[in-house]
């Protein structure tokens, strides 16, 4: 996507008719994959995450083996016609960088220690883009993790927050992520109110970024209310 | 239809006050939270979680059953449905004395075949041996293997074995439970024996189950 030069923000009300702090239409579900331990889907408006958990599992080279510690291994991969302009399939620079990024925001949550050279594996793909795709993938591997049954200190829960035409905003899409002034993605573990991802790109004051940070928890304590919700869901199904 | 009470992981379970840790627990600041998606055990002295999900970890003494994964000098490597594969040593796995020099092992076990065994020792590290000395330990020949949840093992037995002597009378079937998750039946009425186990396994978290299975399995 292009910047544009038209005005994102008029008399207060964003270009999908939002409110400043409000989120896009979010809606997440438990157990989609069968092949795997454990599953989600997260949408947030129309960028969609599906992530999948397999393990904890035998881990091969045995190089990569900890003999103390399980790893966590997580696979970011956008798929080719998520996007408006066609994305080349396959790992590149970014999706890299995001795995490791959505990999260390996940780590301080799980108790890898009970698995000694094993490994957990946990895939998300991207199906649609529209901004805050980082965050969605988060939202989506957590849910999957927790179904997996892997030993967890709490669910992740994460959004996206920056400066769009000089207001404060949550959750960013893709058109404001293009032509945002700065953008976070935030990501935190909400029982133990402990932030486990903060990225920064832009500028901003330190009193806004500080208003944005309660702004993001605010947001992902929401959020960790409906994937709790999710969760639940799933074994009320099952009559 | 009641569901019993289902906890996330990072729910507060309540304060410690002396009591013991059970399984799929952690303590922070004497309060002990859950560690799994499961159903809470709290009493007067233990607080525990039984995860509704995952995958089975080698602990001493379980009776597992376990599938010849290959053949080594002197023992055999099990798939015991977990991420570590347990070791059957020729000592702990034959009884009689066997001449390594000219007797292959695979005459008493080969790749593929069933085993139930006792796990005789499991190290901090995930190494796993396994055992056949043991009363109830032996080749399981014929029948079928299923896999359902290992959490959900004791459900499937019930109390002092309810649940799995109900399933066992009403469909004249041979079952062996492995707490490793894997199931063995041998039968005339296995159908049934299986679809009684598989509703117990999806319907675990559910209160009454012992009279819905009589119902299921009387027609």
């Amino acid at each position: 996507m292009k910047r544009t030069s038209k005005e994102l923000i008029v008399g207060g009300i964003r270009t999908d008719k939002r409110l400043p702090e409000q989120a896009r239409e979010i809606k997440m579900k438990v157990g989609n994959i069968f092949s795997a331990n454990g599953s989600a889907e997260v949408r947030f408006g129309r960028t969609v995450a599906l992530a999948s958990v397999h393990g904890p599992r035998p881990l091969f080279p045995r190089h990569l083996q900890e003999s103390q510690t399980g790893i966590l291994r997580v696979r970011y991969n956008m798929a080719p016609f998520s996007v408006v302009d066609r994305k080349p399939p396959g790992p590149d620079r970014r999706s890299i960088e995001l795995s490791k990024v959505i990999r260390l925001a996940l780590e301080p949550a799980l108790f890898l220690e009970d698995y000694p050279k094993a490994t957990v594996d946990g895939f998300i793909e991207i199906i649609q883009a529209d901004g805050s795709t980082r965050v969605t993938g988060i939202n989506a591997l957590s849910l999957a993790l927790a179904s997996a049954g892997i030993p967890m200190r709490d669910l992740v829960a994460a959004c996206s927050i920056g400066k769009v035409d000089g207001t404060l905003v949550v959750d960013l899409n893709g058109e404001e992520d293009n032509n945002s002034e700065a953008d976070i993605p935030f990501a935190m573990m909400p029982n133990k109110n402990l932030v486990t991802l903060l990225q920064m790109d832009g500028i901003l004051t330190k009193e806004e970024l500080m208003k944005l940070l309660d702004m993001a928890k605010k947001m992902c304590k929401k959020i960790y209310e409906m994937q709790r919700e999710a969760l639940l869901e799933k074994y009320k199904g099952e009559e | 239809m009641k569901i019993r009470e289902i906890v996330l992981p990072g729910d507060l379970l309540g304060e410690r006050k002396g009591r013991k840790l059970g399984a799929g627990v952690y303590e922070e600041n004497d309060k002990v939270f859950s560690k799994f998606l499961g159903i809470p055990r709290v009493s007067e002295n233990e607080l525990s979680v039984i995860p509704l999900s995952g995958t089975y970890l080698p602990r001493f003494g379980d009776r597992v059953i376990g599938i010849v994964e290959s053949v080594e000098l002197s023992g055999w490597f099990l798939d015991i449905n977990s991420p570590y594969p347990a070791f059957l040593p020729l000592s702990e796995g034959v009884e009689e004395f066997v001449d390594l020099q000219r007797v292959d092992l695979t005459r008493f076990y080969d790749i593929g075949d069933v085993i139930f065994c006792k796990l005789s020792r499991v190290t901090k590290d995930k190494t796993v041996q396994a055992s056949m000395r043991d009363f109830e330990s032996r080749k399981l020949r014929n029948g079928v293997l299923i896999k359902v949840t290992p959490t959900k093992i004791p459900r499937i037995i019930g109390k002092e074995g309810s649940m799995i002597t109900l399933i066992k009378n009403k469909t004249k079937c041979e079952i062996v439970t492995g707490q490793n998750g894997l199931i063995w039946i041998r039968g005339e009425r296995k159908d049934k024996a299986i679809e009684a186990i598989l509703t117990v396994e999806k319907e675990s978290h559910t209160i009454g189950l012992t009279e819905k299975i009589e119902k299921m399995l009387g027609e």
